[in-house]
């Protein structure tokens, strides 16, 4: 009963949230110095009569008041996914199929790599502080700060030279071969190699802090009475470690997951752009040069409620392991 | 008592004079500064990372005092360049150019050296933006409590919703790329970490029964925040100022790596972004890519093993069972 | 057979300030169904004696002496056959129970662990007995399924108890079991304690800080001071009429009403419990001692006759031997 009121709660903070997200997103263009008419056709080149300015500003709703008019159409507009088109990137498109045409490629890579940070990063924080003090916990500390020192674009770049120039072990870009028709799993195969790196460099780059939050709250638990009672009652140190520490130790790790993924997806951007893959970051760049304010206000958008998603979920995994937040 | 004790001579000294509060105060703060001090010198990873800081202020500093014309594309002669030729730039280290050249010849070690005063001038003032920013609205909705804080903190947690890479390029591109904009913008989105923070700090010196006595004496309400919640306050604060200024060096380097810098400025960020697009990664010219990229790494490592060096006497965890 | 012997236990914890002798040579036996209870103020070193005889402490701190449970040199066991001996020979009911529960894990699930791990039952079974366990504390069997979170610390401390009880061993320790908690819950605590110790014949090692309570508990009462026994004996007659000064000390701080002794004179004691790396030469209370006299600083006391079936480490009591001294400094009543 707790858990329902408790995650009917966080939807509607969710909801709360995606008011604000959208509210702040249209201030934050209309309040832009200049005017938008020009600004939305500056990149483009194009030079419009002064009829036509007139009513491409009648279209988007510019001759009514800020505030309700211009913000109720915008409301509306966006909640019927209509978010304008494209000029620079994909002219003409409607800002909603550009970016979901090419969600799916950025989607194998933050998936993929924010899945293994975690895994790897939770299991190495747990032997970093199990066996602390041990040579493969400093290891692990000292990779970590290096880690969570690099900007991911340069771990991208870093692995690229070492890699893909100097060792040709793996492509310097791109998300397929250009050459050749593959198809099932030679493709599949291909697709993996050209990912490989930007998806090393994801990994990486993030896998830092998820070691040094679960190793210190690991040592955090272990100080913990209820861990001296368990060793009590006479458990191995390892059913000691999974079954009581691990479990309280996991969830500091699991509020981390929601705030990092909004950086994961910055990092995408950049990484993206490193490897040339050819997702929404290299799109949000290219978008980002060419001056497309209507796909980058798209972007911004579809990125806030991805990581609105993102902290659901880890909304809906924290409660599943703590029981205390279930009982109101 | 023994017997053999002589008496006080009439002449005995004179008693050490009363010091004002002000001056006892002050005299208190210097002992405590001098104790962390002694606690943070036994850190060895703190005091590494302290010197790698003062080893690139110093960089800094010199970067004043350098001939400035090395910087200059104009300035780039035969010799400036030698043994490459204008034909095989961009050159890699020799004892001409300790660190190589870029394409046009520069010194990149004139250039990271020029680099190291802005980028680092840009992570300071913009982290100082963040750290006033996020203390004012931590304190405020710490001591004011009730709705002023349920606000602030809603306020807060939607801003660490949004992507900040994002929110930064939208930002960026709206208010044109140069230094001071970038000051801002970094200085404007970093702040929810140092309010939540700062708020959760200044809830927990709340509670000290000092607060409530001083508020009983009649001191208003400023008195207290200065007198009082202030300075138990500022430590939290500094130690988290100084893994802030990590973060937003971090953030001016991807910025300017995605073409946002300042192109009149030549900062770590702009030095990559330059190599990039230059195509520095197929010709193999490391050089120029991995120097600033390595002073990037050691001064956010150098900040970030300080600001955890600090926190650990701020904040001392007994883990030692 | 003792359910418990202990001889010549020494405990000193290996730190970054150096070794500190936190138990420096405490001998007890505890027969069955026997209470001893065991008194000192904090840091005197009783907990570290019931982490000691589970072996429960770090493994670089050194443990030396002898510790017998049911007949086992706890000492010399191997790793595999200590955890067996865990919580089936001996249990502990720690203080503070608000940590010493999992959070995330049901208080059923807690309990039947221990019955599961020690092979006495499946899964079951083993939840069925811990609800059985819960009925024995005053608990309602179906709480089984509660999360320490929804139970009060009272009830708590009761589930700490009944876990105790899961394997049936033959000596409870309880540390401290009720300092955490309201006097008015404390009372039924203890009452709860003492019935079920009578009713099972368990033998208990009960540790305090608080005379009063061990005197309602105890059968032996055993008073700690900087590491050391300073006094033992049958709990009325140590705590009525103490032999050691410390006792008598100890015995003012915690007013009973109705017994004259506190009617007038405030108890309490000046100064603070010595630092175990700095221990004072001779008797290590005499600085604090009204009743020191010249060798007080000198000879370290043992546990010498204080009466019948007593002990007490001070000069004063009548089995000490007779020490010669120049003149007496400080007052010394019979």
């Amino acid at each position: 009963m707790g858990t329902q009121r408790y995650l009917l709660g966080k939807a509607g903070q969710a909801v709360l949230t995606l008011l604000f997200i959208l509210t702040f997103n249209f201030f934050l263009f209309r309040i832009l110095p200049g005017d938008p008419v020009r600004l939305l056709t500056k990149g483009t080149g194009q030079r419009l009569s002064v009829e036509e300015q007139a009513q491409l500003r009648e279209e988007l709703g510019l001759n009514q008041p800020l505030f309700p008019g211009q913000y109720l159409t915008y409301m509306g507009q966006t909640l019927r996914l209509d978010l304008g088109e494209s000029s620079i990137v994909a002219p003409g498109q409607p800002v909603t199929s550009v970016f979901f045409e090419k969600l799916p490629k950025t989607l194998l890579l933050v998936a993929t790599s924010t899945a293994a940070s975690i895994l790897f990063g939770v299991l190495l924080g747990i032997y970093g502080g199990w066996r602390r003090g041990s040579a493969g916990d400093l290891t692990g500390m000292t990779g970590s700060l290096v880690l969570y020192s690099i900007p991911e674009f340069v771990l991208g770049i870093m692995l690229l030279l070492l890699f893909a120039v100097t060792f040709q072990l793996f492509p310097t870009g791109g998300f397929e071969s250009a050459v050749g028709d593959r198809t099932g799993i030679a493709r599949a195969l291909d697709i993996a190699r050209h990912a490989t790196l930007p998806w090393l460099t994801l990994t990486l780059a993030y896998i830092g802090e998820f070691v040094l939050v679960m190793r210190s709250s690991l040592l955090d638990v272990l100080g913990e009475e209820f861990i001296q009672l368990a060793r009590a009652k006479g458990l191995r140190e390892k059913w000691v470690l999974r079954r009581h520490a691990v479990r309280n130790a996991l969830l500091p790790t699991v509020t981390l997951i929601a705030l990092t993924f909004g950086f994961v997806l910055g990092g995408a951007i950049t990484v993206e752009l490193v490897f040339s893959y050819p997702g929404v970051g290299l799109m949000s760049f290219e978008a980002l040069e060419g001056r497309d304010y209507a796909l980058l206000q798209g972007t911004f958008l579809f990125f806030s409620i991805g990581v609105l998603i993102a902290n659901l979920l880890a909304d809906l995994i924290y409660a599943y392991v703590d029981p205390r937040v279930r009982t109101a | 008592m023994k017997v053999d004790e002589a008496p006080a001579a009439a002449d005995a000294p004179v008693p050490p004079p009363i010091k004002s509060a002000r001056q006892i105060r002050w005299v208190r703060r210097r002992k405590a500064l001098g104790r962390i001090w002694a606690t943070y010198r036994r850190n060895p990873l703190g005091m590494i990372g302290l010197v790698v800081l003062i080893f690139f202020v110093g960089v800094a500093t010199y970067s004043v005092f350098m001939d400035k014309s090395q910087l200059q594309k104009t300035y780039v002669t035969e010799e400036s360049i030698a043994p490459c030729t204008f034909a095989t730039l961009p050159c890699p280290p020799s004892p001409n150019n300790p660190l190589g050249t870029d394409k046009d010849g520069r010194s990149v070690l004139a250039l990271v050296i020029e680099g190291s005063r802005v980028s680092l001038m840009v992570g300071l003032t913009a982290s100082v933006i963040a750290m006033v920013v996020g203390s004012a609205i931590g304190i405020l909705a710490g001591y004011i409590g009730r709705w002023p804080d349920s606000v602030l903190m809603r306020f807060t947690d939607f801003f660490l919703v949004i992507p900040w890479l994002a929110l930064a390029i939208v930002l960026a591109s709206i208010f044109g790329q140069n230094l001071v904009v970038l000051i801002a913008i970094i200085g404007f989105t970093s702040w929810p970490g140092t309010a939540r923070l700062v708020r959760a700090q200044t809830l927990s010196v709340r509670e000290h029964l000092f607060v409530e006595r001083s508020r009983a004496l009649g001191a208003s309400n400023s008195q207290v925040v200065l007198r009082h919640l202030l300075p138990n306050v500022m430590p939290v604060i500094f130690a988290n100022t100084i893994l802030t200024v990590a973060i937003a060096i971090l953030s001016e380097s991807s910025l300017s790596f995605l073409g946002l810098g300042d192109p009149r400025r030549i900062t770590w960020g702009t030095m990559i972004d330059a190599a990039f697009d230059a195509g520095a990664i197929s010709i193999g010219a490391w050089w120029w890519l991995m120097a600033p990229s390595l002073c990037i790494v050691l001064v956010v490592l150098a900040f970030t093993l300080c600001g955890y060096a600090l926190d650990e006497i701020i904040n001392p965890r007994m883990r030692e069972r | 057979m003792s359910v418990l012997s202990v001889k010549d236990l020494r405990v000193t914890y290996r730190t970054q300030g150096g070794d500190v002798p936190a138990v420096r040579g405490v001998s007890f036996d505890i027969e069955k169904g026997q209470v001893l209870g065991l008194a000192g103020e904090s840091g005197c070193g009783k907990s570290t004696i019931a982490g000691a005889i589970l072996r429960l402490h770090a493994s670089k701190t050194k443990i030396e002496g002898d510790i017998e449970l049911d007949g086992q040199k706890v000492l010399d066991l191997t790793p595999g056959k200590l955890r067996a001996v865990r919580w089936t020979g001996a249990s502990i009911i720690f203080q503070g129970a608000l940590h010493a529960l999992n959070p995330v894990r049901r208080i059923g699930d807690q309990i039947a662990e221990a019955i599961q791990i020690h092979g006495l039952a499946g899964e079951r079974e083993a939840k069925v007995r811990a609800g059985e366990l819960l009925e024995q504390v005053g608990l309602p069997p179906r709480r089984v399924d509660d999360y320490p979170h929804e139970l009060s610390g009272g009830q708590k401390q009761r589930v700490m108890i009944a876990m105790a009880l899961a394997c049936n061993p033959s000596l409870v320790i309880a540390d401290e079991p009720t300092t955490a908690l309201d006097v008015m819950v404390q009372a039924q605590v203890l009452r709860l304690l003492k019935a079920l110790q009578t009713d099972l014949g368990l033998a208990m090692l009960f540790i305090t800080h608080d005379l009063s309570v061990l005197v309602e508990v105890s059968d032996r009462l055993a008073v700690m001071y900087a590491g050391k026994i300073i006094e033992e004996g049958p709990a009325n007659q140590v705590f009525h009429s103490p032999m050691h000064p410390y006792t008598q000390a100890l015995a003012l701080a915690f007013p009973e009403i109705g017994d004259d002794r506190f009617r007038r004179k405030p108890g309490g004691l000046g100064g603070d419990p010595p630092d175990p790396q700095a221990i004072p030469s001779g008797c290590p209370f005499h600085p604090r001692c009204p009743k020191r006299f010249e060798p007080c600083d000198d000879i370290v006391p043992e546990l010498w006759d204080a009466g019948e079936h007593r002990t007490a480490a001070c000069l004063l009591v009548p089995g000490a031997p007779t020490v010669a001294t120049t003149g007496a400094v400080g007052a010394v009543e019979p």
